[in-house]
This record gives C-alpha cells, structure tokens and sequence, in this order.
C-alpha cells in the first residue's frame, strides 16, 4: 500500500515536470538564447552566444525538476497542528540513487564534452598564453596589447611595430592578439568581441578573434589592477579593410616623432625602474 | 573592589594591553634592524618590517595576556597537568582563554558574528558607492579598501562560521565525548581569529590596501603599507584554521563513545570532518604563499616579481590552490546542515545516509582538482583548460548527492516550517541558482566572457551568501536555544527569514544580468547603461541590510531581555545533544553514553538509538 502511494506520487512529479521541461526548453532555447552575451560582434563572441544557449537549455530541465518536486513536496507534504506525526522511514531506494547519478554523469560528461570540443576550435576568444593549443587556420594579422595603470596601447609589429592609444581592427580578419602588461596583472576584455585575456608583465598571452563587419566595441579591464582600475576602459573600431590601412599609415605619420623613443618590439617588456614598496 | 580586582589577571583587558605593548616593542625592534624610514615614506616614520615585527609582537602579547603561556610555564616548572582554566566561573569565563569547548563556540558565534556584521558593513557602504555610474562618494583608492575589506573579512572569517561556533560547541556533544582533543588549542583558535579580524580593521591607518581579497601580484608588491594587514590577517586565519581542523579531525577519529561506529556519526558531524580535511590541506598552503609575499616586501626576496625571476603565477597558483578548497570550507558545511536538519523536520529518517557521506567525501576530493578554473583566460597553462572544465563539472555529481538526499527525505515527510526548516529549505533554491550559474563559469569558451564579471560575483554570492550564511542561520535557530537555554522569537524570526530570502535574491539576481551586459567587478565606475540595474541591486542591499539588523534585534532581545525558557527537546529530534539539558552542563554527561544506531530513526519502532533523558552508558 505505501508503495502505491508513493509511485502515484512519484508520477505526478514526473508528468508535470516533463510537460514543463517541454515547454520552458524550446522557450529557453530559442526567445531567451539569441539574447544572450557577448551578441554577435564576432565569431568567437557567436560561439559563445551558442555555448551559453546550450548550457541554458540544458539546465532548463534542471530548474523544472527541482521546482515542480518543491513545489509538489512542500505543498502536499506539509503538516499542520500541534502534534508531531512521523513520516514513514523511507532510508534507501537504489533505483532513484542509480538514475540520480546516472542522468547527472551524463549531463556532466556532455558539458565537458561539449566545451572541449567549442575550446578546441580556435580558444573561443579566451588567452591562452604564449603556446596555445587551439590555433585557427589561415592569414592572422598580429596586434600587441600593452596594459598598464592604467591605460591600454596597441602596437602593430606588421605595420612597423607603431604604437597607438586606440584599437582599430580591420574587419573580417583573423587576429592575433598578443596581450602583456608592464606592472601589474591587468586583463584585456573587448566585450563585443568576446575577448577575455589576463594581460601578465612578461608573459605573451596570445589569443584570436575573428571580426565580423564594421562596428565599435567596449575595452575594459576586468581584473583588479590598482588605484584607477574602475577608469581603465576605452572603445575600439572595426573598420574596412581599406580603412584600417589607410588608418595605419596616418598612425604612422603622426607617431614618427616619437617612435625613435619606443622601446624595439617584443613579446613582453619589463618595466624600468622598478615600482615595489620596502 | 571586586571588580577592579577581577580586571587585573589574565584576561582580554590585559591581552589588549600586552597586544598593544607588543606592537610598539616589535615597531622599535624593526627599527633597529632597518633605521628610522626609508625614502618613499620620508615624512612618516614606518617601514614594512616594522609593521610586520609590530604585529606579530603585538599577537604574542595578546596571547601572552590571555594566559597562553601559563599552562606550558606550569607544565615546565613540574606541576602537574590539569584543564582547569577557567572552566567554571561566571561570565568572566567568555573573555579569555577557556578550555570549555561550549564557552568557545559561543565565544566564535559572538566574534564571528560581530566581524560578520563588519563586513556586511562595508557591502552596505560599496553598494552606497554604485547607486551612481560615475560619482565618487568615496575615493577610488577607499572604495577599493572597501571591496578588500568586505571580501577578506567574509572569506576568512567565515571559513570557521559554522565549524567555529557549532562545530566546537556541537561535535564533542554529537559524538559522546566531554571535550574537544585539544582544548587549549581550540580556544586559541577563536583568540588568533580574533587577533586576526582587529589587524585586518587597522588596515585603515596604512592606506588601506588595492588587491581585493585576492591579493594577487606584484600589484600587492607594489602596494601601500596597509596591504602587510592583509597578508596577516590571511596568515593568521590560515593558521587558525590549520589548527581547528587538525583538532576536529583528532577528536573526531578518537574521541567517539562506544557504538559510535562510522555509518551512525551524525551527517553534520561527517561535514565536520571532511571540511577539517580541507583546512588541514588547503590552510598551509596559504600561509607560505603569505609569508612568501611578506618577505617580498620586507626582505626584498623576488618570489614574485616578474622582472627578477619570479612570477605572478606562482602567486595566483599558491593563492587558488588554498583558494578553491576555501569555497568548499564555505560551502560543506551549510550542506551538512540542511541534511541534518531536514530529517528533524521533515520527522523521516536521512534518506540515502552513505550516498550523503558520499557526496561530502567526494566534494573534498575533487575541490583539490579544479583551481585553475580561475585561471582560465589568465594565460596560464592554456593546455590544461580541458581538464580542470572537466573535474570542475565533476563537482556537480556529488554536490548532485547532496541534492537528491535532501530532496529524498523530504518525499512523503510530514514537513513543519519552524524557522531552521525555512532557511535550510532556503538553501536548496539559493544553491541551485548558484550551482547553475558555476557551470557557465566552468565552461571554459563561456567563462571568456562572464570571468571576472558581476556574473561570477552573483554566482559566488548565491553559493556562499545563499549556501553557508544561510545555513548559519539555520543553525542559530535550531542550535541556540541548546547553547544559551532561551528561545528565539519565532514570528521575528520568520519575518528575518523572509525579508532575507526576498532581499536576497533581488539583490544578488540583477547582478547575475549586470554581469551578462558587461559590468566589470570590484570597478569603482560603470556603464550609465546599467545604472537601472545598480540602484536597484543597491536598494535591495540596504533592505538586505535592514534584515539583518531585524535578526540583531530579535537575537538580542529574545536571549537578554524576553529570557524565556526553551525546553530541552523543542524539535522533536532525537539526535543527542537534544537529550542534554538546555543549556548543556559543563561536564555534558553525568556517563559517557553508549550509541546503538544513527539520530535518524523517525517513524522506525525498535530501540531509540540514544536513550531519552539522562543518557546511559558508561562512567
């Protein structure tokens, strides 16, 4: 008999929650999911966009698992009046602990599977230090990301290594970007791109982007590096082709007086003297 | 008279004073070693070391003043040994060094509730920071204090929020025993704590420091002589909390009664143990990467500066190897007790008692395999990404465990919604929110964007905030009326809950979309885009706030001023400690009882696994 009451139960939770799993996903899925970050500024911030959606849907289920069986228990468990009543001492049940871990293994080994898999294509916009693992194929034009307190400069070592205060990227182009700092750890995040790189003094920490069309974006810094860390952001472009080009040259021009003063280009570049309490 | 005579002795009076003392003593002792000031700070007369050898003086003195000294003193001078100090006695006995394992967890709820109510201060004063997107009504540099301060406080202290007050208070009761292994050691667990908290608040004379509670380098190398507060306070808690989990561990394996076989321990006591472990593994680890730090600054050592061989990866390695087991120092035991608190609740046994053993136990294994998650756009060994997504989704199973346990024993319970209930209840929602939103953190291409964002401080919030300091909660009115005799106000306490739950989530939610849009952490400036989203994240937190003070205000009045009665079982549980009188005798049992089964035996007939009233056994 307490079986039965407890399988009619069990079915209740069950129906109502794959009803409401069926609804919510392709809900989740397909009105909240193209509104997710980074939106489409570039391939890897797409690919992101389509990564969050997948977990989104995934835990959907999730969600409505656990809130139609609270919602059910502690609306039908519930127990009014002053004495108290035991339960029946229900200790084990094999079947549900071997679905239980079953079903979330499975969900798990996916989501790995499933990010490794996302990673490996060309790092999803993530730094992934100066040997990375997943290198997209083709043409990549090299940019370095010079940060310190508590702005960002961009070098060009294509372009005759010149040094600008603004990051101006041609569009539909492979980047490489090469990310470093000369103090403290910074981290440069072009949010529109979906670019995230922790910028280390002395260590390159390379990783790619591949621009779509014209556009602006966000550069912010996005890890604690100071007194004026809350000011360290500023926009950037994607431009044309033909723009960027012509873009640089004037860069050049207009920075020839002082690149004499530059240090030579390199992969990382330590400060001089030396700031440290003692 | 009296009184004044009772001032004099060793007790905190005196320890501050010594404390004091000390700090001018190692101040003058550093002095000597590196001349009067060096030229940075030309017009004030301190240097690193000095600040360094001034507070670790000024701890020996706190601890000499408390009577540290004396036992050992005692012992060598030949007389024999004993546990009496302080032991019995007034009042007095919660203002210095006692070996009463239940003097000591109420003297942690108090100091850790007080440093607790210091740094929700400073949440309150950074969110009064972002109700607008580019005005300063605080300096850049304080506001970062702020952030330091709010983090550290909460990170460190909290780590012994449950294992402080309830572990020592609870786990000898629990598992039939008279005291903890090493009662000395556990009460100066609660003093360097203590110590502790006080140095990390004095910050504020030095400047304050700008490295969040992180700490990374070589920005803390660069930084002013308040960052040394930091590194002390972080060392000293690292030390504390190596201590109390190698004192939980020792009392747990051998101080067990007869009977207390390892499948009938209490599930809140298996919590115990496996975040012991932790601290026992993690904590050590901490305090050499801080040492390492300080004598970066001091001995002028290059650990970790970049341009002299040394790498700031060593730091952000060392710090999140102690740094992710940390979380799980927060995090088990709130899981320990919701499971121990809802079979009472729920009067059903604990549904499932070894897969929840296993889940805890898991838990402790796999959060020693998944700290660079942390560090997965730092630039650091970008080979390794897939592994630590992978062990980090992993945590996801027995945490999964916890779950389904919990969810178990409430299927068919007869569930009655006292407050512990409601904030245990509280958890599962709070921490599913905060388990999701990990798995977006842990997936690697979707972490690029949200790492470092309000995203990953919403998620941290939901788990810790939502996930321990609930739970602390929980435990304050399921376990206080044990400790102190007196009932907490029940209507109070339901109005506590529910603004907090509330307040809670509409505070810590939006930052969740805060996050999404692009706003950055610990950043004194953001968007106007999001400035919506800011007030309304920042009113919610002052309502949150208010909750808080409402929880102060019905703690204290219903244990110093209503001062009713609370009976000895007021739950109905039949776990031990609730077969002790309230509150428990000094010498918690007349005999040592004897244990035939597991607390859980609700809606069982056959033997109460531990007898009611004075419970038998062996003297």
């Amino acid at each position: 008999m307490p079986e039965r009451v407890s399988e009619s139960h069990g079915r209740r939770v069950i129906v109502a929650w794959i009803v409401l799993s069926v609804v919510a996903t392709p809900l989740v899925a397909f009105v909240l999911g193209p509104h997710l970050p980074p939106g489409n500024g570039s391939a890897q911030a797409s690919e992101q966009v389509f990564d969050n959606t997948w977990i989104t849907a995934i835990v959907t289920p999730v969600v409505c698992l656990l809130v139609v069986f609270f919602v059910y228990a502690l609306t039908q468990f519930r127990h009014r009046g002053g004495a108290l009543v035991d339960g029946p001492p229900l200790r084990n049940d094999s079947r549900v602990q071997i679905w239980w871990i079953s079903v979330t293994s499975l969900v798990v080994l996916f989501l790995a599977g499933f990010g490794t898999y996302e990673l490996l294509q060309n790092g999803s916009g993530g730094g992934q230090g100066p040997d990375p693992i997943a290198i997209p194929k083709g043409h990549k034009i090299p940019v370095q990301v010079i940060a310190q307190q508590w702005q960002f400069t961009y070098r060009y070592p294509t372009y005759g290594g010149v040094e600008t205060p603004e990051l101006v990227l041609p569009a539909d182009s492979y980047i490489e970007l090469h990310v470093t700092s000369l103090d403290a750890i910074h981290s440069f995040w072009a949010y529109e791109l979906g670019v995230k790189a922790d910028a280390n003094p002395g260590v390159d920490n390379i990783a790619y982007v591949k621009t779509k069309g014209p556009r602006t974006f966000h550069v912010r810094c996005a890890e604690l590096c100071g007194l004026w860390h809350g000011y360290m952001f500023d926009n950037g472009r994607v431009v044309p082709m033909a723009q960027f080009t012509a873009w640089i040259k004037a860069q050049s021009r207009a920075f020839a007086p002082v690149a004499k003063y530059l240090p030579k280009y390199a992969d990382v570049y330590y400060p001089d003297p030396q700031r440290r309490a003692g | 008279m009296s009184v004044a005579r009772r001032l004099i002795g060793f007790n905190l009076l005196t320890a501050c004073v010594l404390g004091v003392g000390g700090w001018y003593v190692g101040w003058f002792a550093a002095h000597g070693i590196v001349g009067p000031s060096i030229e940075y700070f030309g017009d004030v007369d301190f240097n690193e070391l000095s600040i360094v050898m001034g507070y670790l003086c000024g701890v020996l003195g706190f601890l000499v003043g408390l009577g540290f000294l004396n036992y050992p003193i005692a012992r060598l001078r030949g007389y024999p040994p004993s546990l009496r100090e302080k032991e019995t006695g007034g009042i007095g006995r919660y203002f210095g060094l006692c070996t009463d394992h239940k003097v000591v967890g109420i003297q942690y709820l108090v100091g850790i509730g007080l440093f607790f109510f210091i740094g929700g201060l400073n949440a309150m004063l950074i969110r009064t920071e972002l109700l607008r997107p580019n005005h300063q009504v605080w300096p850049a540099g304080t506001y970062l204090t702020l952030v330091g301060i709010h983090g550290t406080m909460m990170m460190g202290m909290m780590t012994s929020g449950i294992l402080g007050p309830f572990g020592n208070y609870l786990v000898p009761i629990l598992i039939g025993a008279r005291r903890m292994a090493f009662p000395r050691i556990e009460a100066l667990t609660f003093w360097l704590l203590m110590a502790a908290g006080a140095i990390l608040e004095t910050t504020i004379f030095f400047g304050g420091f700008p490295t969040g509670w992180t700490g990374y380098q070589p920005l803390g190398t660069q930084a002013n002589p308040g960052m040394e507060c930091y590194y002390l306070f972080f060392a000293l808690v690292g030390i504390s909390m190596t201590l109390l989990g190698l004192n939980m561990i020792a009392t747990i394996v051998t101080m067990r009664a007869p009977g207390l076989t390892w499948t009938r321990l209490p599930i809140f006591v298996w919590g115990v143990l496996s975040t012991a472990v932790l601290m026992v593994l993690a904590a050590p680890v901490l305090i050499a990467t801080l040492s390492m730090a300080v004598l970066d600054r001091t001995a002028q050592t290059n650990f970790f500066v970049p341009a002299q061989g040394g790498s700031g990866f060593l730091y952000e390695n060392l710090f999140w190897f102690f740094g992710h087991p940390e979380v799980y120092i927060l995090a088990l035991p709130g899981f320990a007790i919701v499971l121990e608190i809802l079979p009472v609740f729920a009067r059903k046994p604990l549904w499932g008692y070894r897969l929840a053993v296993g889940g805890l136990l898991g838990v402790t294994l796999l959060s020693f395999f998944v700290w660079q998650h942390h560090l997965f756009v730092s630039g650091i060994n970008g080979d390794l990404r897939p592994f630590y997504m992978l062990s980090t989704e992993l945590i996801s199973i027995p945490t999964g465990l916890t779950f389904i346990c919990g969810m178990m024993t409430l299927w068919r319970g007869r569930i009655r919604y006292s407050v512990p209930m409601l904030f245990c209840l509280a958890w599962f929602f709070n921490f599913l929110i905060g388990g999701l939103t990990g798995v977006f953190l842990s997936d690697t291409p979707s972490d690029t964007t949200t790492h470092g964002s309000f995203f990953s401080m919403a998620h941290f919030h939901y788990t810790i905030m939502g996930g321990l300091v609930f739970t602390f909660f929980a435990g304050i009115y399921y376990w206080v009326p044990k400790m102190t005799g007196f009932q907490i106000d029940e209507r109070l306490g339901k109005i506590h809950f529910w603004t907090m739950f509330v307040f809670f989530n509409s505070t810590f939610f939006p930052l969740f979309i805060a996050g999404f849009l692009g706003q950055p952490r610990r950043a004194v400036t953001y968007a106007n885009g999001l400035h919506f989203i800011n007030v309304w994240v920042s009113i919610s937190a002052f309502l949150l706030g208010g909750s808080m003070l409402l929880f102060l205000y019905n703690f204290v009045k219903s244990l110093v001023f209503d001062r009713v009665r609370a009976p000895a079982d007021p739950w109905g549980s039949k776990s031990i400690e609730w077969q002790l009188p309230s509150p428990v005798p000094v010498h918690n049992f007349d005999r040592i009882p004897v244990f035939s089964g597991d607390p859980y035996g609700y809606g069982e007939t056959g033997p109460t696994p531990v007898p009611a009233g004075a419970p038998a056994g062996m003297d």
